[in-house]
């Protein structure tokens, strides 16, 4: 019901999955290294997550860009909460950070 | 179109004054950078605020004719 139809599709897949990637391609064919390297993140860590395909639509492409208040895509969100692009969730992959915070939110991990 | 790297260091240190700002042209192709941002300012605001600061110094070339910008940022102590 906003302004911007792609705000509905976003608040709803954000809402409707825990871990979110809103990606050029899929998990299994990304289009752009950025997300290529944060799925190769996410699947290190054994989190499960939904790509959307911006490159699908572009009032997505641009929709999440205005959504997030955030100029590029891969953007991961987790339980309805944006955390960053590609730099950010590779630092926080490095760190340690990003899977402390799968824990907190009580999102399952593969590995321990 | 790529940009210099000296005018995405004089964008960003407009917008954020005080900061020191290190770029590296990742590939030598003028489309490809790197830069560290150390702020007094980022200090106790999230990652994702400290990156919206540098990108909207940018106003709006980022994801446009900045097509590559991997962004560190951080406050002066914490490193």
């Amino acid at each position: 019901m906003s302004e911007n139809p792609a705000f509905d599709r976003i608040t709803a897949e954000i809402a409707e999955t825990p871990v979110v990637l809103f990606m050029k391609g899929t998990p299994a064919f990304p289009q752009c290294g950025f997300s290529a390297a944060v799925v190769q993140g996410l699947s290190q860590i054994g989190v499960e997550f939904k790509g959307v395909d911006v490159l699908s639509d572009p009032s997505l492409r641009q929709g999440i860009k205005d959504f997030s208040d955030w100029p590029t895509i891969p953007q991961l969100y987790v339980k309805g909460d944006f955390v960053g692009g590609a730099d950010i969730v590779r630092e926080m992959i490095e760190s340690g950070e990003l899977v402390v915070m799968f824990k907190d939110k009580e999102i399952g991990m593969a590995q321990a | 179109m790529a940009m210099e790297s000296e005018e995405i260091s004089r964008l960003i240190k407009e917008g954020i004054p005080g900061a020191e700002v290190t770029i590296a042209d990742m590939r030598g192709d003028g489309d490809h950078y790197a830069a560290r941002v150390v702020a007094a300012e980022f200090k106790g605001m999230p990652r994702v605020r400290q990156h919206q600061m540098v990108y909207a110094a940018l106003q709006g070339r980022m994801g446009g004719e900045l097509h590559a910008l991997a962004l560190e940022t951080s406050a002066p102590s914490d490193s």
